[in-house]
């Protein structure tokens, strides 16, 4: 972890549920105060492209997946526990670094 | 499909002897449940249940996995000559593996499968999918923790199946207490099916039971079923209904000295004959003379043999002058041996059934069928017995079967004598008996129902031209005379 990588983060939703909205509120939050600027976050809404979910293997909405750095990670629900959000996605160790 | 008077609409299950038990098939629109354990054949029966459909009734269909990528079911099923990626570039099938990969998934808070139903519809809506298999899907309670929220969801999921109107096949793995380990059979309640596989002294045989089936009638037996290289057959055990069509057509027995004891002709096609003895009272040989007259006929002879093999059995019959080797290769006369222990007892009668389907003979002799004692229960040997015999005459088709006695007439009752002696239409008791310095073959007709037959013991020879009735034609002549008094029936 020398270098500093860009998080390639997807949000999946399925509409603007309650779950959903939660959900991207809270991400939004922490790669704000954990990622400054080296994330890029897309959220997917899977009711316009129901396609998308097989390749990503969605089966569970809201789902959060970490595209980069590898190995993929998914961390699913709202992700109100901040905690384990943080750890899923194995951010807790960077800004330490920094 | 097929819809019956004031029965629900059924799927035909395009599997063999599943929708006669069924009375047509699965629920139509409805989720049906496929329980039982691991290796017992709950993905096939769905895979066959999809390919079947859109072979034979144009139904597209969804192959939800979550457990095996579509690579490997396509590769399981090929030598089964289900070709899934043709049927998927044709756009007829689609499989989605849905992979729960534990290790790589965090929860936290609330969420929902969603995602699911909406890979779902996708699947079911881009090919027009009227079935749906979802194999296994409580794999889903392996991959995440929060089962209240997991058995709502399936509830949710089973509710939409309905809704969307598919016919689906859900499978679930056996449990200890209930049916399935997370109690499926709470959600999906129109149909359920429970898959066996069961060893009994070292023979495996796979069972099929209905559990319920609502609305509908249905077989309520444990029925076995096979899997071979044409995927899944059920067999199912019809009661014998005594309403076969009967022929008045008389077959020669292949041996005239015989035939002269049976009103000078033979034995009724379609009827079934028997001939019991001891061990060395020439009933193999009886047999290949019935083959060999079925040949002449240009008549197809299936033979499945239990002692013999093949080339042994030609070498034996052609030192009596019985040549059945040339009808071999004529394809007239299939020779089929194989050991009765190799499998159960449903499995030969399920291997009979096929090969009687697919060589259609006119003729089908067992040899002998005492054998297949070893591998059954009395009232096993004798329920198979009954249901070969009904499946036979049901076709139309001549039987001989030979059984092994142990020679002695007291009061034990040979168990298959017993069995099949009373179903069998024509009785002939071969017997040896010690005279002199010599041993007497004879043979006698029990019983012979719907045609006079002789009440005399015959005595006769074997020679390398075969078997030559010694009294036959003074026994003619007492036939004459006594026929009358012997007809049954």
């Amino acid at each position: 972890m020398e270098k500093e990588q860009k998080f390639e983060l997807r949000l999946y939703v399925a509409g603007q549920t309650p779950k959903s909205i939660i959900a991207l509120e809270n991400i939004t939050k922490y790669c704000k105060q954990y990622l400054d600027e080296q994330y890029s976050l897309e959220v997917i809404d899977l009711l316009e492209n129901p396609q998308l979910a097989e390749g990503d293997q969605i089966f569970a909405i809201p789902t959060l997946v970490r595209k980069v750095p590898e190995p993929i990670r998914k961390i699913i629900g709202d992700l109100s526990n901040e905690e384990r959000v943080l750890v899923g996605l194995d951010i807790r160790t960077l800004p330490i670094k920094k | 499909m097929k819809s019956n008077k004031n029965v629900f609409p059924k799927t035909r299950t395009g599997i063999d002897g599943l929708d006669e038990i069924t009375g047509g098939g699965f629920p139509t629109g409805r989720p049906t449940l496929i329980c039982g354990s691991a290796g017992c054949g709950k993905t096939l029966l769905g895979i066959q249940f999809l390919v079947k459909g859109i072979m034979e009734d144009n139904e597209p269909g969804v192959f939800m996995s979550f457990e095996e990528s579509a690579k490997d079911l396509s590769q399981n099923v090929k030598s089964l000559g289900f070709d899934l990626d043709k049927l998927i570039a044709q756009k007829k099938l689609r499989i989605d593996h849905v992979r729960i990969e534990r290790s790589e998934i965090e929860e936290t808070g609330e969420y929902d499968l969603e995602g699911l139903f909406i890979r779902l519809n996708h699947a079911i809506d881009s090919i027009g999918a009227k079935r749906v298999v979802l194999d296994t899907i409580e794999s889903l309670f392996g991959g995440l923790t929060d089962t209240g929220l997991l058995r709502a969801e399936l509830r949710r999921l089973f509710l939409w199946l309905k809704d969307k109107g598919v016919t689906a096949i859900i499978t679930g793995e056996r449990g200890e207490k209930l049916l399935t380990r997370q109690g499926l059979e709470e959600y999906v309640s129109d149909c359920v099916i429970l898959l066996d596989f069961r060893v009994i002294d070292q023979i495996a045989t796979r069972r099929l039971r209905i559990v319920k089936y609502r609305g509908s009638t249905h077989g309520s037996n444990e029925y076995p079923f096979l899997i071979d290289e044409d995927g899944i057959s059920v067999l199912p055990i019809t009661s014998l209904k005594l309403e076969h069509s009967v022929s008045t057509d008389i077959v020669s027995t292949g041996l005239p000295g015989l035939d002269k004891l049976l009103k000078g002709k033979g034995v009724f096609r379609g009827s079934s004959t028997l001939i019991t003895g001891s061990a060395g009272t020439a009933k193999t040989i009886l047999a290949s003379y019935f083959a060999l007259s079925s040949c002449k006929r240009q008549e197809r002879v299936l033979y499945f043999s239990f002692e013999e093999s093949p080339a042994q059995l030609i070498r034996n019959m052609k030192s009596l002058d019985i040549n059945l080797e040339q009808y071999v290769k004529s394809k007239l006369l299939l020779i089929h041996s194989s050991r009765p222990s190799l499998q159960g007892l449903e499995m030969h009668l399920l291997l009979l059934h096929k090969l009687i389907k697919q060589f259609k003979p006119r003729t089908v002799i067992v040899d002998p069928i005492s054998s297949l004692v070893t591998v059954g229960s009395s009232s096993e040997v004798r329920a198979m017995l009954v249901r070969l015999m009904d499946m036979l005459k049901g076709n139309g088709i001549s039987a001989l079967f030979t059984s092994l006695n142990n020679g002695s007439r007291n009061e034990i009752i040979d168990l298959t004598e017993d069995a099949i002696s009373s179903l069998a239409d024509t009785w002939i008791e071969l017997r040896n008996t010690e005279q002199g310095a010599g041993r007497l073959r004879s043979l006698i007709v029990v019983k012979s129902r719907g045609m006079g037959h002789s009440n005399e013991v015959n005595n006769f020879s074997i020679s390398d031209k075969g078997i030559e009735m010694r009294n036959a034609n003074k026994a003619d002549k007492k036939v004459n005379k006594n026929s009358h008094s012997s007809i049954k029936q």
